[in-house]
C-alpha cells in the first residue's frame, strides 16, 4: 500500500501544484521518490506533530492541499486538537496519513498500535476517513481526495496486500464495493487492510455464503446511505482492524439504527484484550476476534 | 485616525461588549489594545484591505489568544470590514462574533480559543507565501502565559530552521495567567535569552508605547536578516482602567453598570 500511495501521489503531484508533503521524520525508503521530484513541496516537521499539524492547516488555508505524513497514532492522537479545530472546524484541505493501521506493527507494541483512530476522527465533522483495502483502492481514494479536497484521513496498512480490483474502482463515499459475490442473504463488509480478513472469514465453510465488500471512503455525512445497503441482507458482518469500541462497526450500527436495520449488523473487530500484548499483526488480529482462529 | 484614537476606541468597544454580553476575558483585550491599534492603524500599519478582506497580498494577522477576541473585533468594525452596529451582536445566540475568535467574521484569518494554535498555523501560511514567492508578513499574536504550550516552540524551531524572517511573534507579557502570575505559574525566565536561543530576532518594547511598537512590529527587515521577529511587548493586564490593571479576577469578571461606567470615564467616553 505505501508504495501505491508514493507512486500515485507522485503522479498527482505532477499535475497538481498545489500538492504538498509534510511528514513528521518519518517516512524513510517511502517517501523519497516525492521529495527528490518535488523537492519544494516537501516539508519534514521534525518530531513534532503538533506543529505538523497546525503548518499543515496553515498551508492549506492558503489553497494547498496538504498530506500530513507520519505513522501508527503520532498524526491522529498526538495532534488531536490541531486535527479537530484548525483541520476539521475551518474545513481545510489537510489529508492525514497514516502507515501501520491496526496492528501492522504489531511487534512495535502498544505505542504503535493503531486501533482507535476510527473512533477519534469519525466524530469530527466533515472528516472523510479512506480506509483501503488494497493497493488500488489507495490510488482510487487518493484521486477521490485530491478531487474533492477536504479534511480527510488515510489510514495506510502494512506493504505487500495483494490488489482486489484489476483497477481502480470508482468511488462514492459510503459506497460498497463488490468484492466477491455471495450465493446467500449474509454479507461481510470491511474497511481498510480487514479486507484480508473478510476473504479469510470466506473461504471458511460456516460463511462461504456470504458475499464480500469493502467500503474505502466513508465518515459522518456518509451513514445515509447505509439503510439501503444493509437491507439487501439478512445480516451485516462489519470487520475492522480497530477496537469494536466506537470504530467502523459502530458507525454502521448508528447508520442502521435510524432505519431500524440495527439488528441486522454484527460487529467483528477487535476486542480489547489485544491492548498490551505484542506480536505479529496475524497473531494480534486472531487474538482480538478478527481473523479466525 | 492614528493609533492613539483606535487605541481609545477599543478599549471603550471592549468594555461595552463584555457588559453587555456578561462575558469575561476584559483584561486580556485591554492589555493588547496598544498593540493591535498599531497594527490596525489605517497609516503605518497592516496591508489590509477592508472592502477585501482575501486580498491575495495582505498581511495576515491571528490571534492566537482567541479570548481577547473583543478588541480584534473592536479594531475590525473601526476600519469598516462590518458594521460597528455588529459589536453589539457579541456574545449573543447564534452571532458570529462569538467569546473567541471567529473565522467566520470578515478581517479574522483563523479561529481560536485553545492555546498553542496560532503560531504553527502562521508557520505554515508563510510556506505557502514562500513557494508562491509572496511577501506578505505574518504576525501573529499570543499570551505569555500560552508560551507554556510546547507547539509555540515546536514551531518557532521550524520557522527559524527555515528562515521565515515574515513572520513576526508578538508577546502580549502582561505577566499573569489564568489563576497567578507567570514567574509563578511556570516561570519563564529570560523570555528574549530563550526567543534569541531558538534563532530568533528578538524586540522587547512597552507593550503600550505606540512608536515603540510600530517600529519593533512594522519597520522594514534589516537587510541580509533572515531570522524569524519575536517581540515581547511588555503590557498591564486590564490596562487604563485602574481597577482592572494587573488583577487577575479581570480575566474572569464582566463590569457592573457602575464599573463600567467609571470604566469607560478613564478611558476617556466622548
Amino acid at each position: 500500500m505505501r508504495k501505491a500511495f508514493i507512486d500515485e501521489l507522485c503522479a498527482l503531484a505532477a499535475a497538481n501544484e498545489r500538492i504538498v508533503l509534510m511528514v513528521g521524520d518519518l517516512g524513510w525508503s517511502v517517501v523519497e521518490p516525492f521529495a527528490d521530484r518535488f523537492p519544494t513541496r516537501f516539508f519534514n516537521a521534525g518530531v513534532a506533530e503538533q506543529n505538523m499539524t497546525g503548518m499543515a492547516a496553515g498551508l492549506a488555508s492558503e489553497g494547498f492541499h496538504v498530506f500530513s505524513y507520519s505513522i501508527a497514532n503520532f498524526p491522529t492522537f498526538r495532534c488531536a486538537e490541531q486535527l479537530r479545530n484548525d483541520v476539521a472546524y475551518h474545513g481545510l484541505p489537510v489529508t492525514v496519513v497514516s502507515v501501520g493501521g491496526g496492528l501492522a506493527y504489531g511487534a512495535l507494541g502498544y505505542s504503535h498500535h493503531a486501533v482507535q483512530d476510527y473512533a477519534l476522527l469519525r466524530t469530527l465533522p466533515g472528516m472523510r476517513i479512506a480506509a483501503p483495502g488494497c493497493p488500488m483502492e489507495v490510488r482510487a481514494c487518493l484521486r477521490h481526495l485530491v478531487t474533492n479536497p477536504g479534511p480527510s484521513y488515510l489510514r495506510l496498512g502494512k506493504a505487500g496486500e495483494p490488489a482486489q480490483h484489476g483497477a481502480p474502482p470508482a468511488l462514492q463515499s459510503g459506497r460498497w464495493l463488490p468484492i466477491k459475490s455471495g450465493q446467500g442473504r449474509r454479507a461481510l463488509l470491511a474497511t481498510g487492510a480487514a479486507l484480508a480478513a473478510a476473504l479469510e472469514w470466506q473461504a471458511r465453510s460456516d460463511h462461504a455464503d456470504c458475499a464480500v465488500y469493502s467500503l474505502p471512503l466513508w465518515g459522518m455525512d456518509a451513514k445515509g446511505l447505509q439503510a439501503e445497503q444493509i437491507a439487501a441482507f439478512d445480516e451485516v458482518i462489519a470487520l475492522e482492524d480497530h477496537l469494536s469500541d466506537g470504530g467502523f462497526g459502530s458507525w454502521l450500527l448508528e447508520a442502521a439504527s435510524g432505519a431500524g436495520l440495527a439488528g441486522r449488523v454484527r460487529l467483528r473487530g477487535l476486542d480489547a484484550r489485544v491492548c498490551g500484548e505484542v506480536g505479529s499483526q496475524a497473531t494480534l488480529n486472531r487474538l482480538g476476534g478478527l481473523t479466525p482462529t | 485616525m492614528n493609533s492613539i484614537e483606535l487605541a481609545r476606541r477599543i478599549r471603550l468597544h471592549a468594555l461595552r461588549m463584555v457588559h453587555a454580553a456578561r462575558a469575561s476575558h476584559i483584561g486580556s483585550a485591554l492589555s493588547i489594545a496598544d498593540i493591535l491599534a498599531v497594527l490596525y492603524a489605517p497609516e503605518q500599519g497592516l496591508r489590509l484591505r477592508p472592502a477585501d478582506p482575501q486580498w491575495s497580498e495582505r498581511d495576515r494577522f491571528l490571534l492566537s489568544k482567541g479570548h481577547a477576541c473583543v478588541a480584534v473585533y473592536a479594531a475590525l468594525a473601526e476600519r469598516g470590514f462590518f458594521p460597528l452596529e455588529e459589536l453589539q451582536t457579541y456574545g449573543r445566540d447564534f452571532a458570529r462574533l462569538m467569546n473567541h475568535i471567529s473565522h467566520q467574521v470578515p478581517g479574522v484569518e483563523f479561529s481560536t480559543g485553545s492555546l498553542g494554535h496560532a503560531l504553527p498555523f502562521g508557520v505554515g501560511k508563510l510556506l505557502a507565501a514562500r513557494l508562491r514567492g509572496e511577501s506578505w508578513r505574518c504576525v501573529v499574536l499570543l499570551s505569555d502565559g500560552e508560551l507554556n504550550e510546547g507547539s509555540n516552540w515546536e514551531a518557532l524551531m521550524f520557522a527559524a530552521h527555515h528562515r521565515l524572517s515574515q513572520l513576526t511573534v508578538v508577546v502580549d507579557a502582561n505577566g499573569l495567567q489564568s489563576l497567578t502570575t507567570t514567574a509563578e505559574t511556570l516561570d519563564l525566565g529570560d523570555l528574549a535569552t530563550k526567543f534569541a536561543a531558538f534563532g530568533c530576532a528578538v524586540a522587547e518594547v512597552d507593550g503600550h508605547d505606540h512608536a515603540a511598537l510600530r517600529g519593533a512590529l512594522l519597520a522594514p527587515l534589516p537587510e541580509g536578516e533572515s531570522r524569524p521577529r519575536v517581540v515581547i511587548a511588555r503590557t498591564v493586564k486590564g490596562r487604563g482602567v485602574s481597577f482592572m490593571e494587573n488583577e487577575v479576577a479581570w480575566h474572569y469578571r464582566s463590569p457592573s453598570d457602575a464599573q463600567l461606567a467609571q470604566a469607560l470615564q478613564e478611558i476617556g467616553d466622548a
